[in-house]
């Protein structure tokens, strides 16, 4: 009755830039299959009469007015990531070749 | 290959990305200026610092609203965020705001005038699909090779990331790279009426991508979908999709498949090429953005906005052709920007004669504009000034060759043209009497030419003219002049 593959966990990870070991994936794969259990167990509750929402506090329209503000922190925020060269961020190259 | 080609079709669809000209980013109150210094405008909320919470832009969503509406979409009475989620250092946050399944705006139309040299002109209905909210990204700059896949490593600027854009997807009703080209600068047209964005495409306030496949006949289902971008103006929008057609056409024909990837047009060498996927993003695993709130459109604030829609150019377009009588062509040339529209249209407004304010306003007015780098909203010679040299000009005050003498000071200071005339003496002469008298006086100075005039050298009645003018320093009405000098060698 697996939903989940290591395929799957893979893929996961992969997409989520985790570096699993071989050995990880069963766990998490079954891992990840309590997570659905827990959902299909949610899925039997009978919500006929429940309004769907995406949220616990229902609030809408939160805006602001187009005020531009300058926080000056922005040596600090440079400074928090790994490398920077001048002004910019610097990352690895992105592209294998 | 030879006439195969005109069986094909192709299928193309438009993806716009609208930089929305707002001063602050979208869910921060960052500037959004361009051209600063690199990492300028950027704040814990850009950056998605933990704890930090986005706020939407209020005038965000009025653009992007008056943009659907101008685009014939359905606004939602429900819309929300959500987070597009994939990894690329242009995505500060590893992930983007945006809209999936509840865009502001679904199932709009707008109409397209292609007009292409030796073809006829036509007007089309392209549909639109969506638009939606969503935030920009960053920009990179790829270090130690001028192609990124030599690089050694990658610069990040985030001073654009956040900046608020609305994404128009047309539906694949585009047939023509033309009706591509055409149907991207109208919604550019349509934007900068409503003042919504500057649709800059050499700063990238507009961008869009195009999906193209092609098929055997009208009747065939699609093929496979190609998509294009990195085209930064409407003639290489054209000539992308022109390449692809013709590419795609080839690779079938010779029994290739065609494969579904993204392509970058390179202007240089007017081709398109194969660029290498981003890994595992076709899978965003799209979820709604927990820190924003949904967003209700009620018809008080629809009725408002609506209400502020300027008349949009095809609405123009068909009145100028209908109403004022104007070619398709100067309906198309005066209606392309809203300053020029509402000049001309002030011009008319001041009493003047349609087809003469529209041959000075697309000609020597926009001329003027453009050397100067001007708008016509900026123009101190106003249109009631333009609609009274009009006026003059047809009323026989002055001559058109003396309104374009006296026009480069007019644009340059202003004025009323007919205190111009009048302090440089430059009115027309068109009282009857007083050209009869100058030529009388013409005719007695020269009795030889007059007399060979009388024996037949009817020729000679140019020389006598060109005495006239010479004498008024131009300025003798040329119609009465001639007239009058007829009258009396004739006696």
């Amino acid at each position: 009755m697996s939903k989940i593959t290591s395929d799957d966990v893979r893929k996961v990870a992969n997409l989520s830039r985790l570096d699993l070991h071989e050995e990880q994936i069963d766990t998490y794969a079954s891992q990840l299959e309590k997570i659905l259990d827990y959902i299909d167990h949610l899925e039997k509750v009978d919500t006929t009469n429940v309004i769907p929402t995406t949220r616990a506090v229902e609030v809408i329209n939160v805006i602001r007015d187009d005020q531009v503000e300058y926080t000056n922190v922005r040596e600090e925020l440079i400074d928090l990531a790994p490398d920077r060269e001048g002004d910019f961020y610097k990352v690895p190259k992105i592209i294998s070749d | 290959m030879q006439g195969s080609e005109s069986t094909w079709e192709a299928v193309i669809g438009l993806e716009t990305h609208v930089q929305l000209g707002t001063d602050s980013k979208i869910f921060t109150s960052a500037s959004t200026a361009f051209g600063d210094q690199p990492n300028t405008h950027i704040d814990p909320v850009v950056c998605g610092l933990p704890g930090t919470l986005p706020v939407l832009n209020q005038k965000v969503l009025e653009y992007a609203v008056k943009a659907a509406m101008a685009l014939n979409l359905k606004i939602a009475e429900h819309s929300k965020f959500d987070r597009k989620q994939y990894f690329y250092p242009d995505l500060p946050k590893n992930y983007q705001i945006s809209q999936y399944d509840e865009p502001i705006a679904e199932d709009g139309w707008i109409d397209v005038e292609v007009a292409e040299k030796g073809k006829d002109t036509y007007v089309k209905k392209i549909g639109i699909e969506r638009l939606h909210m969503e935030e920009d990204a960053g920009k990179l700059v790829h270090a130690g090779s001028d192609r990124l896949a030599g690089s050694t490593h990658s610069l990040v600027d985030y001073n654009r990331a956040g900046v608020a854009l609305a994404e128009i997807v047309s539906k694949p009703d585009l047939r023509t790279g033309r009706e591509a080209a055409e149907y991207a600068s109208e919604i550019r047209r349509i934007m900068r009426y409503l003042g919504v964005s500057d649709g800059n495409m050499q700063e990238g306030s507009l961008r869009c991508d195009v999906n193209i496949s092609v098929r055997r006949g009208p009747e065939e289902p699609f093929g496979t979908k190609v998509e294009i971008k990195n085209m930064n103006s409407f003639s290489a929008i054209q000539k992308a999709c022109e390449y692809e057609i013709k590419r795609q056409i080839k690779a079938y024909e010779q029994g290739e498949a065609v494969v579904q990837e993204t392509r970058l047009w390179d202007e240089g060498k007017q081709t398109t090429k194969s660029m290498r996927s981003k890994e595992g993003s076709s899978d965003y695993r799209y979820f709604p953005d927990p820190d924003l709130g949904p967003i209700e459109v009620n018809a008080e604030l629809r009725d408002r906005w609506r209400a502020a829609l300027p008349e949009l150019p095809a609405s123009k377009r068909k009145r100028y052709v209908e109403d004022f009588g104007l070619s398709a062509y100067d309906a198309r040339v005066l209606t392309d920007e809203l300053a020029m529209a509402s000049y001309f249209e002030a011009v008319v407004a001041a009493g003047s004669d349609v087809k003469s304010a529209s041959n000075w306003i697309t000609g020597d007015l926009a001329a003027y504009i453009n050397a100067n780098k001007l708008s016509f909203a900026e123009l101190v010679f106003s249109p009631k000034d333009l609609a009274e040299m009009i006026q003059m000009i047809i009323k026989g005050q002055i001559s058109g060759k003396i309104a374009k003498e006296i026009l480069p000071e007019l644009l340059a200071n202003g004025g009323s043209p007919k205190k111009l005339v009048e302090t440089k003496g430059l009115g027309m002469i068109s009282d009857t009497k007083e050209i009869t008298l100058i030529v009388e006086e013409l005719l007695k100075s020269h009795p030889d030419e007059v007399q060979a005039f009388r024996g037949g050298k009817k020729k000679l009645l140019g020389f006598f003219v060109g005495q006239l003018m010479k004498k008024t320093g131009g300025k003798a009405d040329p119609k009465l002049a001639n007239q009058i000098l007829n009258k009396k060698l004739n006696q």
